[in-house]
């Protein structure tokens, strides 16, 4: 089950980080989002994998898993939201503005930019 | 009054002017004023311990690990320059009051002095040498501020630009010097350092450390060869020259130089250096002051050169050049801040300050002539002026001073800069007010008003006092030469008189004012000969070296960070994965310490259609539509994952965020492209491939190990199982850590979020308010529309559950705490539920039916779980504690209150806000021009009696 996990941390950071090395705004989003999971994942697994044991006290139980990186993802993953909608808002205002939604400068508008700043 | 409040006034002073900018410009200047006089007092009132020799010290330490505490000392030096920094400064607010036109903002130029204000007085008040170098940076923030304070003058930039450049550079280097004096001495804090002259002067790093904390000093009081920059900040408006650049801040380097006396001087290294930089400037700066044409570059220059004096006095290493430094020092403010505001004057009646395009003003402004030449005359050296006085020391000293073996080189080099400077003074007096009356001014000059005049004229009122009757100043200047010197010197027994006999220093004083008297007379064959003579100019020397150094920069960087993300992204993650891979060749790795768990079936499953998922994902990202679809199955299998690994919390979590993000980036791609185009050749997609496969097995690797080993320590989450319902008086441990253990966290991560949202509202503004709004209103939908917007059986649906999902909203909320649920989540939940009646009966059906708006959500959120924290400061315990009881109303059972449920509700209101916010501004960019906002809940309703628009029929047919 470790193997599952971990390989399944992998592969999410194998496709987020091709997408986020793609042109266009989207995918990148795309690919910043997988990130987002494998890097979750990977914080909740520190507290290593447990089933059926949630940090819920009661009586007579005595074995719990982890509660702290739970508690950190918790809050990680309502961030995670807050960042993606800033960065599509931004993406989107920029393709909005410029109909162009590369996430590179294309290299005509960095010439002009150059010669802008000389 | 408390040393803390002195520093502290300007500072939180520094709130009011622009408050008080709508109020007039006399309110505003009179709060300024107000604020200076109040700090003023303040350091008044400790006058009595300085005279009687005590050191006033307060400190609260700060971060004591670093040596980095919060003491103040005042001792004379201290004293000193503090009263000229507030006295001088209520001078200056007064006249900026008058000075500045209605054009200028008057509260940004007061806010900015009184932060300089605050600053300088820090400086001269630290004890500790940290503190002070804090103090140090923002002394050359708030003067950058200062000097280009008119920004529409280029002139004004460039200079502001050049004195943070170098004087910022100077105090980098000043920091590395007093780390080392730090390190020597072992402790940071002033009073320490100063007892230990023997341990810092024997230690080999003491020339280094000399020469860094020099070149802070040299550039913040412009002394050779950092002098340049000095004349190019007279772009600023002139109170800010007559209080920055003559009287407090560039004296700074000065006051560090006597401040570190006793324990710097008296060595070798410190005598070349420092009087033969002092000498230089003395001289260099005199001789181009009388060939500069502009009032205030003359005044710049002969600034330069009466710093370099100070400097040579202080560099000298006696306790009697110290005793000529401070006299000069007092001095030197009083007539060069005078002289600075009558050439303001003289600029802001005739509108211009060529010294060539003047002359004659002797008649039409006698008050400002008064004045000037008063100070004019002083700076030259005339006797029953102070100049006179503080000069006959300079070259008193000089007379003993020997440089390089050599007797004749100081006196003679000091008396010829001394010509210069009687010659720049005596041109500034003949060519400005003296000479026939012109009438080709480009304004007609008169006295103005006296709150113009009347600052200057208290500062000459002082210089001739103290030159007429010395023994007034000589008791507080042998007082603050004494805590100068310190231990390591005895005062000196001279006293202050205008007649010492004839004695070198007077022939000395006689040949510079003869001389100088000579120059005025052969003034225009001398200004031939001088602009015949090719000279190195500095401001383009400058910028040449300023061109190089971001040239090197840019072949440094440019490689990497072209602007292209791409790019970066990809050498971020090779960097990442070449460091994680050296870590992981070169440490040692334990044997596994935990067993594999076995897989079920189901667990394989779920893991297949996670990585099928993500691989579609991957290959069909063009489909972007798809590639949302795709990325949801792997959101909904890690909240699936969650469940089986025993975190039910974030479970919920997971899949509440998975809807409202889809929600978003559907929102999103409304308005963007729906597929992606085939650009990257094949080479660079393998190349990305590659670098993505690297680091997927990287994280497996490290993932797999790691999981596979316990935690080397006992992780602090058994404190939590532990405590978590006898300290927090809840069960679900996950949410006492969020709302309790670790509530500030929790609290700082509501404010970000509410950051987000706010930004992305800002954002919506800006689109909205610029050309992209027209854009959008006449955009052209690129897929085909609903024919029915708002299907009645969506709309019926979503306001039956409605009330059903706040209900379990609010239970999710209230169980919390116990079981899993909690604030971030019922906040999640209950944004579900007011987003599906956006969904379903529009926009604008649904926000008119909303009272709050969701700023004042966000703020309310914070602002309950900020007063929650608070509370528990009343009865005295740290902010954020929490208390609970448990409460029983009789036909319910016994329930639990808690403050981290008031806490919680702050979470709650903060998240619905944050989340509403975002996904509305979203929705609001979706107006277009044709669409009608529809009123009615639905567009068929079979019970309204009026005839539906026949307009909005046929729109919604050409649809």
């Amino acid at each position: 089950m470790e193997f599952l996990v971990a390989s399944a941390i992998g592969i999410l950071t194998a496709g987020g980080i091709y997408l986020t090395l793609r042109l266009r705004t989207f995918p990148v989003i795309m690919g910043i989002s997988l990130l987002t999971y494998a890097v979750n994942v990977f914080i909740f697994a520190s507290g290593r994998l447990t089933v059926g044991a949630p940090p819920i006290l009661s009586d007579g139980v005595t074995t719990y898993t982890d509660p702290l990186p739970q508690a950190l993802v918790l809050t990680a993953i309502v961030i995670s939201f807050g960042m993606t909608a800033v960065v599509v808002m931004i993406g989107l205002g920029a393709f909005l503005g410029s109909d162009d939604d590369h996430v590179d400068d294309q290299p005509e508008a960095s010439n002009s930019k150059a010669e802008g700043q000389s | 009054m408390s040393l803390f409040f002195i520093v502290a006034l300007p500072f939180f002073g520094a709130l009011l002017p622009g408050l008080m900018n709508s109020a007039g410009r006399s309110a505003c200047a009179g709060v300024t004023f107000t604020v200076s006089l109040l700090a003023f007092i303040g350091l008044m009132s400790n006058l009595p311990t300085v005279l009687a020799g005590g050191v006033v010290m307060v400190g609260i330490d700060w971060m004591p690990v670093l040596g980095l505490n919060f003491t103040l000392m005042l001792d004379g030096l201290g004293f000193f320059f503090a009263t000229l920094i507030l006295g001088i400064g209520l001078l200056i607010i007064a006249y900026a009051r008058n000075y500045l036109s209605r054009d200028d903002n008057m509260g940004e130029f007061f806010t900015y002095l009184l932060l300089f204000q605050g600053a300088m007085v820090g400086i001269v008040l630290s004890d500790n040498i940290l503190l002070l170098l804090v103090f140090w940076e923002i002394t050359s923030l708030s003067s950058f501020l200062l000097i280009g304070y008119w920004k529409h003058l280029p002139a004004g930039r460039q200079g502001a630009r050049m004195a943070l450049t170098v004087t910022g550079l100077g105090g980098l280097a000043m920091i590395g010097g007093m780390l080392i004096l730090g390190q020597i001495v072992g402790s940071y804090d002033l009073s320490v350092i100063l007892q230990n002259r023997d341990l810092i002067q024997a230690d080999p790093l003491y020339v280094t450390a000399l020469i860094l904390i020099l070149l802070g000093c040299f550039t913040k009081s412009a002394q050779f060869p950092f002098h340049f920059w000095l004349p190019h900040a007279m772009s600023a408006p002139t109170p800010v020259s007559a209080y920055l650049h003559s009287a407090t801040m560039v004296k700074a380097g000065i006051f560090l130089m006597a401040r570190m006396w006793p324990v710097l001087s008296g060595t070798p290294e410190w005598f070349v250096i420092v009087t033969s930089a002092g000498l230089i400037t003395m001289v260099l700066g005199a001789v181009i002051a009388l060939f500069k044409h502009d009032l205030k570059a003359l005044l710049a220059f002969s600034t330069v050169s009466h710093l370099g004096l100070i400097t040579m006095l202080l560099g000298t290493g006696t306790a009697f050049g110290a005793m000529a430094a401070v006299f000069h020092i007092l001095n030197h403010a009083t007539f060069k801040a005078a002289l600075f505001m009558s050439a303001g004057i003289i600029d802001h009646e005739a509108h211009t300050r060529d010294i060539r395009r003047l002359g004659g003003l002797r008649k039409l402004m006698p008050v400002t002539f008064m004045i000037a030449s008063l100070a004019a005359l002083s700076m030259a050296g005339i006797p029953l002026l102070n100049g006179f006085l503080s000069k006959e020391m300079m070259l008193e000293e000089a007379h003993h001073t020997v440089l390089f073996g050599s007797h004749w080189l100081v006196p003679v080099l000091a008396t010829f800069g001394s010509i210069f400077s009687a010659a720049y003074c005596f041109r500034l007096i003949g060519h400005v007010f003296f000479g026939p009356v012109r009438d080709d001014y480009p304004a007609k000059p008169h006295d103005p008003k006296s709150g113009l005049w009347m600052p200057p004229a208290i500062l000459a009122v002082l210089v001739v006092v103290i030159g007429v009757a010395p023994f007034v100043a000589e008791p507080f200047v042998k007082l603050v030469t004494a805590s100068v010197l310190g231990g390591a010197a005895d005062l000196p027994s001279a006293h202050f008189k205008i007649w010492h006999g004839l004695v070198p220093a007077l022939f000395m004083s006689i040949i510079a004012v003869v001389g100088g008297l000579v120059m005025l007379a052969i003034f225009n064959p001398a200004l031939r000969l001088w602009d015949r003579t090719p000279r190195p100019e500095a401001k383009p020397i400058f910028e040449a070296i300023v061109e190089a150094v971001t040239q090197l920069a840019r072949m440094l960087i440019l490689p990497l960070h072209n602007g292209a993300f791409s790019r970066f992204a990809a050498i971020g993650a090779i960097t990442i994965i070449a460091a994680g891979f050296h870590a992981w060749t070169t440490g040692t790795l334990g044997a596994p310490t935990r067993e594999a768990q076995a897989a079920s079936p189901v667990v394989i499953a779920g893991w297949v259609m996670l990585v099928a998922a993500t691989g579609g994902l991957v290959l069909m990202h063009r489909n972007r539509l798809l590639s949302l679809i795709l990325i949801g199955i792997v959101g909904l299998m890690v909240s699936i994952g969650f469940v089986f690994f025993s975190a039910p919390d974030l479970a919920m979590t997971q899949f509440t965020v998975e809807v409202v993000t889809i929600i978003l980036l559907l929102l999103a791609l409304n308005f963007l492209p729906k597929f992606t185009p085939v650009e990257s050749s094949v080479l660079r997609r393998v190349r990305d491939a590659g670098v993505a496969i690297a680091g997927g097995l990287a994280t497996f690797g490290l993932a797999y190990y790691y999981m596979l080993r316990t935690s080397v320590a006992t992780p602090i989450s058994e404190f939590h199982l532990a405590n978590s319902y006898k300290g927090g008086g809840g069960t679900n441990v996950v949410n006492v850590i969020l709302v309790d253990f670790r509530g500030f966290d929790t609290y700082g991560e509501i404010i970000v979020l509410g950051i987000a949202a706010l930004l992305i509202y800002a954002l919506t503004e800006t689109l909205l308010g610029g050309p992209v709004r027209a854009r959008l209103l006449n955009r052209k939908p690129d897929q085909k529309r609903a024919g029915d917007m708002h299907p009645m059986m969506m709309v019926v649906v979503t306001r039956v559950i409605m009330p059903l999902v706040m209900l379990v909203g609010f239970y999710i909320f209230l169980r919390g705490h116990n079981e899993p649920g909690g604030g971030f989540i019922a906040g999640l939940i209950v944004s579900i539920a007011v987003v599906m009646q956006y969904m379903a009966s529009g926009f604008a059906w649904t926000s008119s039916r909303l009272k709050y708006p969701y700023h004042g959500v966000i703020g309310a959120g914070v602002l309950i779980a900020g007063f929650t924290g608070i509370g528990s400061w009343f009865v005295g315990k740290p902010f954020l504690t929490s208390a609970f009881t448990y409460v029983r109303i009789p036909p319910f059972h016994k329930f639990e209150l808690a403050t981290a449920a008031l806490f919680d509700l702050g979470v709650f209101l903060a998240v619905v806000g944050a989340v509403m916010l975002s996904l509305e501004s979203f929705s609001r960019l979706a107006k277009r021009a044709n669409m009608e906002d529809s009123e009615y809940p639905m567009d068929i309703d079979p019970s309204r009696d009026d005839p539906a628009p026949a307009t909005s029929g046929q729109a919604k047919e050409e649809v």
